[in-house]
């Protein structure tokens, strides 16, 4: 006992120069780190240089910047040459936190794929508020409004502070000869996708294309139930914290995802397709419905890959659900990941850049890739597929837009839904399983 | 020598630029991540001091807890698998194949030399379930039954692992054991025979308790290896499917570099940093008694 107090009395001032060392270490670092908030007035001297930070996956972004540098951007390339540097996406998220932790982001770049992750570099300073500088320059008008609405409402913002280099509607698309195959027509509600369903399976056909191993094309079902059952503010009230995701009436849409998962409608091994598997199913005759955004019609429109046929795709709108407060009006939307100007390195040649991007951007990315954004288009291709043109018509008649089932949710809710999303369609989790998990997540 | 050891400034010019290096590169983050546990936020939104709030939530967590369960119990099943393969080697080694035993050898310890990423996706190749059906359950289905989403199930995702980590880690094991166990002089297993002690009599009587102190060494090697696993989960099943196979330092990385909470990350850390504390004192304690006394 002695022993052990003479013990206790030699270590307390090693616990406590430890601890205080600790505390001091920890407190430097964060007044350290906190200043990074860059001169973000439009008169600074440009550098020489436009620095573009861009994903590995995402050519099209890095190949219009290219194409513009060479023709509508070719005097903002004087004052400011492009240069991009692409590294992978996969991890985006972390790359931009440890950049701007460091005070080292690009001049431009990809956003953060998590909106919360945006909402915290908007509240740091760190991004350029662009709907005061496209008033400016006296290009405001260059941004589609449906597609500024949507970009404002992700970040919650007021003014916008990201530019919509894509522009994409989601829904069912679906193999239009296994349906007719099966003697069905494309359903418009919830019940008659899931008696098409079952017809389909009778038939030994899969009815549903899904890469649980990614997990947000199984969560983004979830979703837009909810939006259809309950209305397009359903998860902004759980954001909010008015609702919560293990209510009953939110549990429902996760069970009615897990009731296809566990009859078997995404196959026998939903949870180990990735996306490119997914794709490979749907374009080769798998399966007979594909939840997918229209980032997807390269791919559609590629007889390479689609051995289906792209005038065998047919585009289906996410059903109603009986007696829901939502309407099927309400197309799922979103801008892909957008694009931010840093304030750190904001200066006369990002200016220069912002203009021509906002002024051809459009035209370059519809007729170079195909890809439709955000930005208006003044000269569209002269020859489209149907598809593309069935895209631009729908995002031109809906009447208003929601976002996805994660759009409002933290980051941590957004990897805990879509690392747990693959469980709804292979039946192992239950949807209140499910919910409680993203709830929890979501704090 | 005796006057140079107690010259201060000596002791000071040679080790001081190794401690300064081991300070820097060491202490400093150790403490620094410490420091970490009683703060909120990242270096984007700043920190805020509090208190013990990051370890409250962690008990109260329950993606934490199920990664604390995963981390125990993948720990305590590969420890004993893979001790248990190794020793069953070594012996096997030193018995059964004494001459000509260095091919078998080096055979069974070649996937300790490959790396992780490989292993991981040989065996995820092994197990395929889709798109295309691998090895395994193209064997399944020839035998008449389903083809097993093996990475899409909790308990098979963990077999898998286990599966592959007693694989890829038993060599490593073998000789680490048969270094121990050939130490064990030939004149007392001759006497042992002698005596009429065979088989696994000889093994329990005295081969099992000579070798005990590598053996002791290979548990606590391996259980703290398992207790901050990483690699192998990433690469295999990334923590799924949902977070079912995700061990404490995958959660940790999530939290602290995909969730921006430095401070509920380092928590984490020190919580993994205990277990392995606690569980390192618990098997030295529980075989304090002299080993050489069996």
């Amino acid at each position: 006992m002695t022993t052990a107090t003479r013990h206790m009395g030699r270590l307390l001032p090693v616990v406590a120069i430890v601890g205080a060392s600790a505390f001091v270490l920890a407190g430097c670092s964060g007044s350290a780190d906190n200043g990074t908030t860059g001169d973000d007035s439009a008169a600074a001297k440009s550098d020489g240089e436009f620095s573009v930070l861009s994903q590995t996956q995402n050519t099209v972004i890095a190949g219009t910047l290219e194409a513009l540098a060479g023709d509508q951007c070719e005097t903002a390339d004087e004052t400011a040459s492009l240069k991009v540097d692409s590294v992978d996406g996969t991890t985006w998220d972390q790359q931009l936190q440890v950049l701007a932790g460091n005070n080292a982001l690009s001049d431009f770049g990809m956003a953060g794929g998590t909106p919360a992750l945006m909402q915290e570099f908007i509240e740091a300073g760190l991004v350029v508020d662009l709907s005061a500088e496209l008033d400016k320059l006296g290009v405001a008008d260059r941004i589609v409004p449906a597609a500024e609405s949507t970009i404002k409402a992700l970040y919650g913002q007021d003014a916008l502070y990201a530019l919509p280099t894509e522009l994409n509607i989601e829904g069912f698309w679906y193999n239009k000869q296994l349906l007719e195959d099966a003697g069905i027509e494309p359903p418009a509600t919830w019940d008659e996708l899931a008696d098409a369903a079952a017809t389909l399976q009778d038939a030994g056909v899969q009815p549903f294309v899904a890469a649980g191993k990614d997990g947000w094309p199984v969560t983004r079902l979830v979703g837009n139930y909810l939006f259809r059952s309950l209305g397009a503010d359903a998860l902004q009230k759980v954001a909010d914290g008015e609702a919560s995701l293990t209510d009953p009436e939110y549990v429902a849409a996760a069970d009615a995802i897990a009731e296809f998962g566990s009859e078997g409608y995404f196959g026998d091994a939903a949870g180990s397709i990735d996306y490119n598997t997914a794709m490979n199913q749907f374009l080769t005759g798998d399966g007979a419905f594909f939840y997918m955004g229209s980032w997807a019609l390269g791919n559609f429109n590629d007889s390479e890959q689609n051995k289906i046929g792209a005038d065998n795709i047919g585009f289906l709108p996410f059903p109603a659900v009986e007696g829901g407060a939502g309407s099927a009006d309400e197309v799922p939307a979103n801008v892909g990941i957008p694009t931010m100007f840093t304030t750190s390195g904001w200066d006369e040649g990002s200016a220069q850049w912002l203009e021509c991007i906002a002024t051809g951007y459009g035209d370059t990315a519809l007729n170079e890739f195909g890809q439709v954004t955000g930005f208006v288009v003044d000269n569209p291709p002269a020859e489209q597929s149907e598809l593309t043109t069935t895209v631009q018509q729908v995002i031109a008649d809906a009447p208003g837009s929601v976002l996805w089932f994660e759009a409002a949710f933290s980051p941590e809710a957004t990897s805990v839904s879509q690392t747990n999303g693959g469980g709804l369609a292979t039946g192992t989790l239950s949807g209140q399983e499910f919910m409680e998990l993203v709830q929890a997540a979501n704090g | 020598m005796q006057r140079m050891l107690s010259d201060w400034r000596a002791i000071l010019v040679l080790l001081g630029p190794a401690f300064l290096v081991y300070t820097s590169v060491m202490l400093v983050p150790i403490f620094w991540s410490a420091g970490y546990t009683f703060f909120e936020g990242n270096a984007i939104r700043g920190f805020e001091f509090v208190g013990f709030a990051n370890f409250i939530e962690f008990f109260q967590d329950p993606t934490a807890m199920q990664a604390v369960g995963f981390t125990i119990r993948y720990a305590i099943v590969l420890t004993l698998l893979q001790v248990t393969a190794g020793y069953g080697l070594a012996l096997l080694y030193t018995f059964v194949l004494k001459r000509g035993g260095a091919l078998t050898r080096t055979l069974v310890f070649f996937p300790v030399i490959l790396p992780t990423v490989a292993v991981a996706l040989l065996f995820s190749r092994l197990f395929e379930a889709a798109p295309a059906t691998g090895p395994v359950n193209s064997l399944i289905i020839l035998l008449g039954g389903p083809n097993v989403d093996w990475f899409g199930q909790p308990d098979a995702s963990f077999w898998v692992i286990i599966l592959m980590d007693v694989w890829r880690s038993m060599g490593f094991y073998a000789v680490l054991l048969y270094a121990g166990i050939v130490e064990i002089p030939d004149e007392l297993i001759e006497s042992a025979r002698l005596d009429g002690a065979n088989g696994w009599r000889l093994v329990r009587s005295v081969v099992l308790p000579l070798s005990l102190p590598v053996l002791l060494s290979a548990l606590i090697f391996s259980i703290n290896g398992t207790l901050k696993v990483f690699d192998t989960v990433v690469a295999l099943t990334n923590g799924g499917p949902g977070t079912s196979t995700t061990p404490l330092t995958v959660y940790m990385f999530r939290t602290a570099f995909s969730f921006g909470q430095y401070g509920y990350g380092s928590t984490v850390a020190l919580m993994l940093t205990i277990l392995c504390l606690v569980v390192t004192v618990f098997i030295f304690r529980s075989t304090r008694r002299d080993l050489t006394k069996g």
